[in-house]
């Protein structure tokens, strides 16, 4: 079995993000970068299934600059076989998603895991786009996977508003990462150093014959409005009156 | 570290960032209270391999260089508990370095695989009661008897007392032969004649340092690391590492502690403007901060020449004397600028204003620093 996993290059969680003077983007220079958490659990629960499974070989996939090579190598360190590099500027989702459809007609996976979203733009898209264009069934926010005996197919328990679903579908099929789904391992130093000898291809996407053109235009950019200082109110009433003509959340 | 440094370093980083952020940080003020580290977390380091950089891949290690080391404890350093930080590194990079080096097979086998792999924790015992900055005045004993050495004396202020497995113990093996009477002898702790007591320090809480007394204790000979009479100048090159990385460690500890007080300045409100819009505030911490550029770039240059494999006593001598100045002279500021809040034992500041002042005393004081470095200038 072939599981591939995407591996998107995002800002540091805990680093500030300012949002430069044009209002075209964020400040990158000088920004720590860090494998997407949730494509870290998705890494993690393709590793999990290989060592489960045995004959499992895992493919990390990343679409973006050439730096991200950082991040596939941190894949490689916590264990998959090879790398995927598709080299292109700012896709936006559509694009990705066009490009991963190339990808898994060419690899044929029986599983592609992607984090439920990436935590820079939080478009949580790629992975229903890329059921769709595939016809594949999907299962988004998944906190929970288990194969069937016959490994043909897979139950996934979803967090969904107000509790779990389960569903049963065949494989092959689009799967999702949750906060919930694993702890993610560290990349450990001899794993870091054998990563050094694995293959990462690289891929122009311009040569994937897909249309990049930017269907999402980003028209600005502005970090929240600075906190105001709260006040004291006075009596209960106080407090509903502000929060219903004020807050305007009652 | 310097800014050419490759992917693996990057994920290294990565991976000692998120181990100290989830496995050490949190627990920080526990290890304060406990008055030492988990020890069982030695363990999960060895996994990681962050227990074996710099050593042959033979004995457990990762066979790198320098360059890994400082990445390793510019990240280790930002664990919010000095006294762990210094634990640790007095088992990676104090202890270890001339069992590895000048060890034979068979010691580094017993040893100093298990202490790469964290299933063993080394201690440095030199400093005694009546010699510190004097090594050569130490006076604990040992004694040949057959195939053993008998061992006799006391040491103090020896990090990891209560936790060790093993002592890297300098001691007398010839009291006629000068410089070359002393010998580096591995001791296990559970050794029959050995015992310590805890002592109360001022600050490094999370570390467990000790008086060890040790009474007719009998090890082998074939524990003496390297050769019979070679200890003094083994452990001299063993303190080139335990300097350097005392300076890589404060200097990155001293950083977190400035970006912390900057953004305690940017929320305390006094006068009705944070504080840090008063220019008084705002050069302080610039020139802090200069400083402390000017303390990374020297030990960077410390650890640049021990990559390329060049000498560096010089350079590492320098850094020693210089970063402990600054990064006590950070904690002061520090301090300051915190008020009332930073004179708490739970402000960073306060534990930083204690912790600190270690770096000029421990693993050679100023003052024996300056000492050599004239010797060395030949002044
Ligand atoms: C928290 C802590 C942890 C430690 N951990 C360890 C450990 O793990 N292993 C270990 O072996 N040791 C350890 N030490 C001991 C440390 O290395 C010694 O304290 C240090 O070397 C100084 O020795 P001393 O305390 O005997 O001071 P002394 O040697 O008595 O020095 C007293 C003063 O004399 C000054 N002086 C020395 N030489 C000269 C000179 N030539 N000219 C002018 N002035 C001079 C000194 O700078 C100092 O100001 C630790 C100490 C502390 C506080």
């Amino acid at each position: 079995m072939k599981i591939l996993v995407t591996v998107k290059r995002v800002p540091d969680p805990e680093s500030s993000i300012k949002v430069n003077p044009e209002g075209t983007g964020i400040v990158e220079s000088g920004l720590k970068w860090v494998v997407n958490p949730f494509d870290e659990i998705a890494i993690e629960e393709a590793l999990r299934i290989k060592e489960a499974q045995g004959d499992v070989e895992v493919v990390v996939v990343s679409v973006g600059v050439s730096e991200s090579q950082e991040q596939l190598r941190t894949g490689l360190a916590m264990g998959a076989d090879r790398a995927i590099l598709v080299k292109a500027d700012r896709p936006d989702t559509a694009a990705v998603a066009k490009i991963l459809v190339k990808l898994v007609e060419k690899e044929q996976p029986t599983l592609v895991i992607l984090g439920k979203q990436a935590i820079d733009d939080d478009s949580n898209e790629v992975g229903q786009m890329l059921a769709h264009l595939l016809g594949w069934p999907q299962a988004t926010f998944i906190s929970k996977l288990t194969f069937a005996g016959d490994k043909a197919s897979v139950e996934c328990i979803r967090e969904v508003d107000g509790g779990m679903e389960t569903i049963a579908f065949a494989l092959p099929a689009i799967i999702t990462a949750d906060l919930r789904l694993n702890e993610p391992r560290y990349a450990s130093l001899p794993g870091i150093m054998k990563a050094r000898k694995k293959p990462m291809e690289e891929i122009d996407a311009a040569s994937l014959g897909v249309d990049l053109t930017p269907r999402v235009r980003i028209k600005k950019m502005a970090p929240p409005p600075a906190r105001t200082a709260g006040r004291k109110v006075e009596s209960v009433d106080e407090l509903i009156n502000a929060l219903q003509t004020e807050a305007k959340v009652m | 570290m310097a800014n050419d440094l490759s992917p693996e370093h990057e994920i290294f980083r990565n991976t000692v960032r998120k181990f100290v952020e989830t496995e050490i940080a949190p627990r920080a003020r526990e290890f304060d209270k406990m008055g030492r580290f988990d020890k069982s977390l030695y363990r999960k380091m060895g996994e990681l391999g962050m227990l074996g950089l710099r050593y042959d891949p033979k004995w457990g290690g990762s066979g790198l260089d320098w360059s890994f080391t400082a990445v390793m404890f510019e990240e280790v350093a930002r664990c919010d508990n000095a006294g762990v930080t210094m634990g640790i590194s007095v088992h990676t990079d104090m202890a270890t370095p001339s069992l590895h080096e000048f060890g034979s097979d068979e010691l580094r086998q017993k040893y100093l695989v298990p202490s790469i792999a964290g299933e063993m924790l080394g201690a440095i015992a030199v400093t005694e009661p009546d010699a510190g900055s004097d090594v050569a005045g130490i006076k604990t004993r040992a004694v040949r008897d057959g195939d053993d050495w008998v061992i006799n004396g006391s040491k103090i202020y020896i990090t990891n007392a209560a936790t060790a497995d093993w002592l890297c113990l300098l001691a007398v093996t010839d009291p006629e032969a000068g410089y070359g009477g002393f010998s580096q002898i591995i001791v296990p702790t559970n050794t029959p004649g050995f015992t310590y007591q805890l002592l109360d320090k001022i600050g490094n809480w999370g570390s467990d340092t000790g008086q060890l007394f040790f009474e007719d204790m009998r090890v082998p000979i074939s524990n003496t690391i390297g050769e019979v009479g070679r200890g003094f100048q083994q452990q001299m090159m063993q303190f080139q590492d335990e300097r350097l990385i005392g300076c890589v460690s404060s200097v990155a500890g001293s950083t977190a502690l400035w970006e912390k007080t900057k953004q305690y300045c940017q929320e305390r409100v006094l006068f009705g403007k944070p504080l840090s819009k008063m220019q008084v505030t705002q050069f302080k911490l610039a020139e802090l901060l200069t400083e402390l550029t000017a303390a990374r770039a020297l030990t960077n240059l410390c650890v640049t020449k021990r990559v390329a494999g060049l000498d560096a006593t010089l350079e590492i001598t320098m850094a020693k004397i210089f970063v402990g100045r600054v990064v006590r002279k950070v904690a002061d500021e520090c301090i300051q600028l915190h008020g009332g809040f930073g004179y708490m034992k739970e402000s960073a500041a306060g534990r930083a204003y204690v912790d600190t002042r270690l770096i000029s005393i421990g693993g050679g004081s100023d003052e024996t620093m300056i000492h050599y470095l004239a010797k060395m200038l030949g002044i």
